[in-house]
Order: structure tokens, then C-alpha cells, then sequence
């Protein structure tokens, strides 16, 4: 793995911020996300609301329905592998997807390892509930870190804690003398030298996105204005009543999310939101962010 | 006025701005035609074209293409260079219509096709810019060898008689002038900055200021 791949990787993680990175799961929706702005669109079989509903074991999407989103747009596309299942990866970087989610809204396929992301020429972005573990993800090799917030449920509270824990445990270590490192490395169970760079920097040395629960402009803005980067949206807009309508508030919330006028503005026209769910009313094998480590 | 805005509608605006105040430049985040008429020189930065072309109000483009036409002096690149240039393929595209270059998006492929090239070096007509602007450290820029940052890049196709290529890669330009436009298709500013691309910028524009 050379210094070179690593700079293309987090490159084009740069390239994606500041805009909307949207679950589609045809080429129609494609083109929708497309014309409403998004900067990338992840392609899926399913969004997180229906697996979550569906159950059962959730893989890697087809492959023609991969390729037909491919084939529809010229923005990035993304798609989703299990946890640790590095064969999915071989064979979506074989057919040329842009960008690899290691992701828990998919069922793991490996309960100790993740993938060794360093293996790839495709950049990898992975989940985090914490700073440990998004410092663990990019020691394997993620060019991007986005909060592990609960998919499907169109309830932005777990990327906030996810959000809000990142960042307060970046600004703590910004505090800490050189030898408090060490002992904050071991307890963050990350590499000293990244705990070093968090120290020195003052921020991750990969984006970090927000993902997870986006259903209305506000939300996204909320996201940006913790100190994501970029946001992911899943279920939020084609589980609406307004997808394009949706889709174009909310690239405009991200732009201006410091702007209340605007906010009110792109908020004003929109019809019902997707349904919620409470997270408290979820079972513990139903919280899809306590799956990866 | 020497503040030099970038464009952060959307894409890698934050290192465009780091870079430029690291050397010394004042700078403004700019997102409608009220900010671009505080500033001296404006960076388009690289992102998503088609994202920046919806992003953008008919007043913000207006304001572009008046200030970019009325000679303020800009920098694009990648997608910048996209959203500048006189025609754009694969797929074609609308575009502001700024410099007289025909582009290709997504030409070298996608993630996987794209590419660092550590051979650039300037051309003559690239070093005689450099010259001119009297950069510090001319003699280092003018002789060195640097990398360019190619992400998903577009393929400089065409170039028209008021072109001047200032980087070529073989017999293909991918740094080009036209008067007070800047145009890459590399991104300088994810890379060390050997080249002297953001300082020959921030030189240009305290110079027409210092004249205007």
C-alpha cells in the first residue's frame, strides 16, 4: 500500500464534502439524486427501513442492480459489503464501484476481523460510535469515518451521540500532554501514532461524515453543524412523500446549514417526512450500531 | 480588497483554503454573489460538477460569469475546470462558458483509473508565467520536477488559439491559461506544493490589485 493509493483514497473523500451522498436502489432513483444534487450515490437492493423491516440476512446488492446505478449516473457510486467480508469487496472493486461501505446495516460476516482495507485500491469508508473505534477503522485502512447513527429508523439520535462523542474526545486529547498519549492510545485501543496526529491536528486525518437517521433538512443541517462533513442520507428521502423534492432541500440545507433563512426556506414546501422509530423500542440484536467493534 | 474567496458550494474548498493562508493570503468562503463581491481572486474548487451546477443561484452564476469575464482573477480545477470551460463531453453538460476549452469528464475511468503522476514539470510558457509574476523562488519552481493529483479527472480534449499550456502531460495540456483564468485538472492542493501553483495564484492577484 503505498503513501500514493492512500492520497487518492482520502482525495476523493475530500471531493464529497459538503454535500449528500443518497441511497437509491434503481437507476431511477439514480438520476433523481443525480438531478437534486447529490455528490455520490450508495446503490442498494434495499434501503435500511425495508431490511430492518424484512429481517433476515442482508448481503451485498445484486450485482446488475449495482451496475444499472452505475451505468445511470456519472457522480460516484458506493455500495455496501459485510463486515469483514473482503470477497465482497474483491468483487465490487472487479466491477468498479468508487467507493466501499463497510457497513453494519448488513449482516457481519465476520465476528472478530474487518476487513484489511490497505489490501485495495478502492477507498473504503467504515462506521464509528466513537473515537476508538473510528481511529481503529483508519489503522485498517478507511479513507473516510462517518457515525454509525441507526439506520432505517429516520431518528437522528445515535448519530449525534456518535457525532458529539468524536469530537469531544478529539478536543480532550488536543489537551493532553505527550505522555498521557500512550495511556489514552491504550484505553482508545488505537495506535499511538494516530492518537499523536488527533493530538497535533485537532481532527481525524480522514473526513468524517455523519450517517444514519437523516429524514428532513433540519436533521442534515444538525449533522453539519456538529461537525460532519458530509451526510449520508438512506431511507430519509425515497421513504418520503417528496423524494426530489426532499432530495433538493436537503443538498441546500448542507450548503448553507450555517443559514436559518435558507433552512426555513427549504423546509417550508416539504410534505410528510418518513415514519420514525423510537430507538429506546428497538431490541438489542435489532441496534445495527453495536455490530462491528 | 486582497482577499482571495474559494467556492464552497461544495467540494474540497477547506484545503484551498488552508493552503492559501498558509502562505500568507487572506481568504473568504464564498456562497453567493454578496460574498464574491468581497473578494480579489476566486478558487473553483474540485467536487461534484453536477452538484455545483444545481447548488448555484442565478445570481451567484451571474456574478461569476461577470466578475471571471470582467477579468478577476481565478483559479479552477477539476470540477472547476468543468463548470469554466467552453464545452464539456461524456456526458455533455452545461457550463458557465468562461475558457476556451473543450473538457471530457470521468476520461482517465473511475476511482479505480485514477492516478498520481509524479513527472510534471512546467512548460516554457509555464516557467516565463512564473517569470514574470516574480516569484520568490522562481529558480526552484521552474526547474523542478512535481506530482499532479488526477481523481476522477476530466481530459483537457481541445483548447482554443487563446489558450496558452502552461503543464502538459505528454502531448495532453492539463494546466492551461486564458488571460485571468487558471485551469487544472489536477488538484494542486493535495499535493506538497512543489509546484508553486497556489503561490504563482496568490502573486497574480496581489498584482492586479496592487495595479488596479
Amino acid at each position: 500500500m503505498s503513501s500514493q493509493h492512500l492520497q487518492l483514497k482520502v482525495g476523493l473523500a475530500e471531493m464529497l464534502k459538503g454535500g449528500v451522498i443518497m441511497d437509491v436502489i434503481n437507476a431511477e432513483q439514480a438520476q433523481i439524486a443525480e438531478e437534486s444534487g447529490a455528490v455520490a450515490v450508495m446503490a442498494l437492493e434495499r434501503v435500511p427501513a425495508d431490511i430492518r423491516r424484512e429481517g433476515g440476512v442482508a448481503r451485498m446488492a445484486n450485482i446488475e442492480v449495482i451496475q444499472e446505478i452505475m451505468k445511470a449516473v456519472t457522480i460516484p457510486v458506493m455500495a455496501k459489503v459485510r463486515i469483514g467480508h473482503f470477497v465482497e469487496a474483491q468483487i465490487l472493486q472487479e466491477l468498479g464501484v468508487d467507493f466501499i461501505d463497510e457497513s453494519e446495516v448488513l449482516t457481519p460476516a465476520d465476528e472478530s476481523f474487518h476487513v484489511d482495507k490497505f489490501a485495495f485500491q478502492v477507498p473504503f469508508v467504515c462506521g464509528a460510535c466513537n473515537l476508538g473505534e473510528a481511529l481503529r477503522r483508519i489503522s485498517e485502512g478507511a479513507a473516510m469515518i462517518r457515525s454509525k447513527g441507526e439506520a432505517g429508523t429516520g431518528n437522528v439520535v445515535e448519530a449525534v451521540r456518535h457525532l458529539r462523542s468524536i469530537g469531544s474526545e478529539i478536543r480532550r486529547i488536543a489537551q493532553l500532554s505527550p505522555q498521557e498519549l500512550v495511556t489514552t492510545a491504550k484505553e482508545l485501543g488505537a495506535s499511538l501514532e494516530l492518537v499523536k496526529y488527533i493530538a497535533e491536528e485537532g481532527k481525524l486525518p480522514v473526513p468524517l461524515f455523519s450517517a444514519g437517521g437523516v429524514a428532513t433538512p433540519a436533521d442534515a443541517a444538525l449533522m453539519m453543524q456538529l461537525g460532519a462533513e458530509t451526510v449520508f442520507v438512506g431511507s430519509g428521502i425515497f421513504k418520503s412523500e417528496d423524494p426530489a423534492a426532499r432530495a433538493r432541500a436537503i443538498v441546500k440545507s448542507v450548503t448553507h446549514y450555517q443559514k436559518p433563512e435558507v433552512l426555513l426556506e427549504v423546509s417550508r414546501e416539504l410534505k410528510r417526512a418518513m415514519d420514525g422509530l423510537e430507538i429506546s423500542s428497538l431490541k438489542p440484536e435489532e441496534r445495527l450500531q453495536e455490530r462491528g467493534w | 480588497m486582497n482577499r482571495i474567496g474559494i467556492l464552497a458550494l461544495q467540494g474540497n474548498f477547506a484545503l484551498h483554503k488552508s493552503r492559501l493562508e498558509e502562505l500568507g493570503a487572506e481568504t473568504l468562503l464564498v456562497k453567493s454573489a454578496e460574498d464574491l463581491s468581497e473578494v480579489a481572486g476566486i478558487i473553483i474548487p474540485g467536487g461534484e460538477s453536477t452538484t455545483l451546477l444545481r447548488l448555484m443561484d442565478s445570481e451567484l452564476r451571474e456574478a461569476l460569469v461577470e466578475r471571471i469575464s470582467g477579468g478577476l482573477t481565478t483559479l479552477a480545477t477539476c470540477a472547476g475546470l468543468i463548470l469554466l470551460a467552453k464545452r464539456v463531453h461524456g456526458p455533455s453538460q452545461e457550463s458557465l462558458e468562461l475558457i476556451d476549452v473543450e473538457v471530457t469528464r470521468n476520461a482517465y475511468g473511475r476511482q479505480v483509473d485514477s492516478f498520481v503522476d509524479g513527472q510534471l514539470h512546467w512548460s516554457s510558457t509555464g516557467r516565463a508565467l512564473l517569470a514574470q509574476y516574480e516569484l520568490e523562488e522562481y529558480e526552484k519552481y521552474a526547474s523542478t520536477i512535481f506530482e499532479g493529483v488526477f481523481i476522477r479527472a476530466p481530459r483537457i480534449t481541445g483548447v482554443g488559439e487563446n489558450i496558452e499550456v502552461l503543464v502538459e502531460r505528454g502531448d495532453e495540456p492539463v494546466f492551461v491559461r486564458q488571460g485571468n483564468i487558471l485551469g487544472l485538472s489536477f488538484h494542486p492542493e493535495l499535493s506538497d506544493e512543489s509546484s508553486g501553483i497556489h503561490q504563482l495564484f496568490i502573486a497574480i492577484v496581489r498584482s492586479n490589485t496592487e495595479n488596479a
